[in-house]
């Protein structure tokens, strides 16, 4: 794969043959959390900005308390409920890890259906595109009438929109393989479930993370739009419950948790990413991409 | 087959033919949209255990659809083509096998990387393990092998190549342009060191190369092909001592001669086009 500039990179330092016992991986030990805070801090600053201009916005009165609450009013609206909140949190949470996981072991495993038959791959490819392309909100009342009113159809939902960026990472993931790592297993004597195994699934992951990662974002979005449609509960049920109350605080206080409980998902995948392939290329350079 | 054989590390050559590698009026077409390709063409080779012989031709002559060939990745249109005497009809296991990209494993590290060799052929761990240690230091990797392969040179990471197609005691080892991809000087220190690794193994080589110093400096024999279809063009001995010093060969009247021999045959076939 980068052999090429690899060589560039490296060759100076080959031809003296000293061992360097120095050269570990970074990222395996207490460095790895100071790399992540020190990737981390921007982004943080440009958050906290964020909330300091909306705080000065509503402090000095530019905009009307009803339509734009201060981010005080939100937080003891939120103090004031918290199990109101952490109830309806929890349930789009639960959706949202439920959907997920259901995503990921649907999508992986028709990637590798996919992958490995081109007859599925193209009467199974039109099938998935059409379930992309139809607008879930619209969708989402169907699955209503047809799973009724619990948590079901949320699920199902997300578990929609978040199959496809799955699927898609990672068939190109299993087939961007090297030919010749497949070759060289040939002749090896492998089979073709020691090849899947050892090299080309492990080969695909960085692809496959790639999607888990959107994935992971749109799950949210899956439930959220689930519970819009028909729901008791959850954080979707909160915000048309206050939408339809005028009660803004409660409006932004339910899109603030929604909004943080995507990002927690979505770095908690970076994370797992982090200690599952130290080895990957985006890890090695110091621009890692830790995007909170 | 001496797969595990730790007394002898020539292969047995009790077969019917004694050729560790033959090559039979083979001929190798690929049918495109357009049209058909002939890449080979009434090619035949007969190379002897413990040969080491070089194949130099224009790109796209075919040198390594011969590799693949004699692997079993690829079976002739027509012709035959034997394994120790035996056809080959599919992938073989009794060969080792490396290309010009080391294609290693990046997330193992370079005792991992030789070590899928024996994963795969289920070798014994026990055993494994002196053997790996055995080709590290002889490829001289001694120092590196916790090393990732993208914290290894090209030159690195082509010995770990090596080490991987060596683990299970090939009775042949297929180069296909293996020292293309490296700079100059490693490349010279590279072929010292394969040159006394194949003196140590007495495994048979076959070694695709666009480097006529190469083939002529590290082979018995040089094949010569011509451009597509290819075609053996011409075989040529290569008379040097079998200790070969790399600036004293490179002196030698001998050395002079195959070189431009070489060089005669492919430029002539390259004009006549």
């Amino acid at each position: 794969m980068a052999a090429q500039s690899a060589i560039e990179q490296r060759e100076p330092t080959a031809p003296a043959r000293t061992p360097a016992p120095a050269a570990r991986r970074p990222g395996r030990t207490g460095g790895g959390l100071l790399r992540f805070v020190q990737h981390t801090w921007r982004p943080a600053a440009v958050l906290a900005a964020i909330f300091v201009v909306w705080w000065a916005v509503t402090a000095a009165g530019l905009v009307k308390p009803y339509l734009v609450p201060s981010p005080g009013t939100t937080l003891d609206v939120v103090l004031a409920q918290i199990g109101y909140f952490a109830h309806h949190t929890w349930i789009t949470t639960y959706e949202t890890i439920f959907g997920f996981a259901i995503a990921i072991v649907v999508g992986v495993l028709s990637a590798v259906v996919m992958v490995y038959s081109p007859t599925v791959e193209k009467s199974l490819y039109p099938l998935l595109l059409f379930a992309q392309v139809i607008p879930k909100i619209a969708i989402a009342p169907l699955f209503i009438v047809w799973l009724g009113f619990g948590l079901t159809p949320k699920v199902v939902v997300a578990v929609l929109m978040a199959f496809f960026p799955i699927v898609i990472s990672t068939v190109t993931g299993l087939k961007s393989i090297d030919p010749e790592m497949l070759q060289l297993s040939a002749t090896m004597g492998a089979g073709p479930g020691q090849t899947f195994r050892k090299i080309r699934f492990p080969a695909a992951l960085p692809h496959l993370f790639a999607g888990l990662k959107v994935a992971a974002t749109m799950a949210v979005t899956g439930a959220v739009v689930g519970e819009f449609v028909g729901a008791n509960e959850g954080l979707g049920y909160v915000i048309l419950q206050a939408n339809g109350n005028l009660d803004t605080p409660t409006l932004f206080a339910g899109l603030l948790i929604m909004s943080l409980l995507g990002v927690v998902l979505f770095v908690v995948v970076e994370l797992l990413e982090y200690f599952v392939l130290p080895w990957h290329a985006s890890r090695r350079t110091d621009a890692a991409t830790t995007s909170l | 087959m001496t797969v595990g054989n730790t007394t002898t590390q020539r292969p047995a050559d009790a077969t019917a033919t004694g050729a560790a590698v033959e090559i039979d009026q083979v001929a190798v077409r690929f049918r495109t949209k357009k049209k058909d390709v002939t890449a080979l063409r009434d090619v035949s080779l007969r190379i002897e255990p413990g040969e080491f012989v070089s194949i130099v031709g224009a790109s796209g002559c075919g040198k390594s659809t011969l590799l693949k060939l004699v692997s079993g990745l690829l079976r002739p249109s027509s012709g035959q083509v034997r394994l120790h005497g035996e056809d080959v009809r599919g992938p073989r296991r009794d060969i080792g096998y490396v290309f010009q990209r080391a294609a290693l494993l990046e997330w193992r590290t370079a005792r991992k990387n030789i070590l899928l060799q024996a994963e795969m052929r289920r070798l014994p761990k026990a055993q494994v393990r002196q053997r790996v240690d055995e080709l590290i230091e002889m490829t001289g990797l001694t120092g590196f092998e916790d090393a990732y392969p993208n914290e290894l040179s090209g030159g690195m990471q082509q010995r770990v190549a090596l080490c991987r197609a060596l683990l299970h005691r090939p009775p042949v080892l297929l180069m296909d342009e293996p020292f293309g991809a490296l700079d100059a000087l490693t490349r010279e220190q590279m072929n010292v060191e394969l040159r006394r690794i194949w003196r140590e193994t007495g495994t048979t080589v076959l070694l695709v190369t666009h480097s006529i110093a190469e083939a002529v400096y590290l082979a018995n024999r040089v094949i010569v092909m011509t451009p597509r279809p290819g075609t053996v063009a011409e075989v040529i001995d290569v008379d040097l001592p079998v200790e070969r010093d790399y600036g004293k060969t490179m002196s030698e009247p001998e050395f002079a001669r195959a070189t431009g021999r070489i060089r005669d045959l492919l430029g002539a076939t390259t004009t006549a086009e």
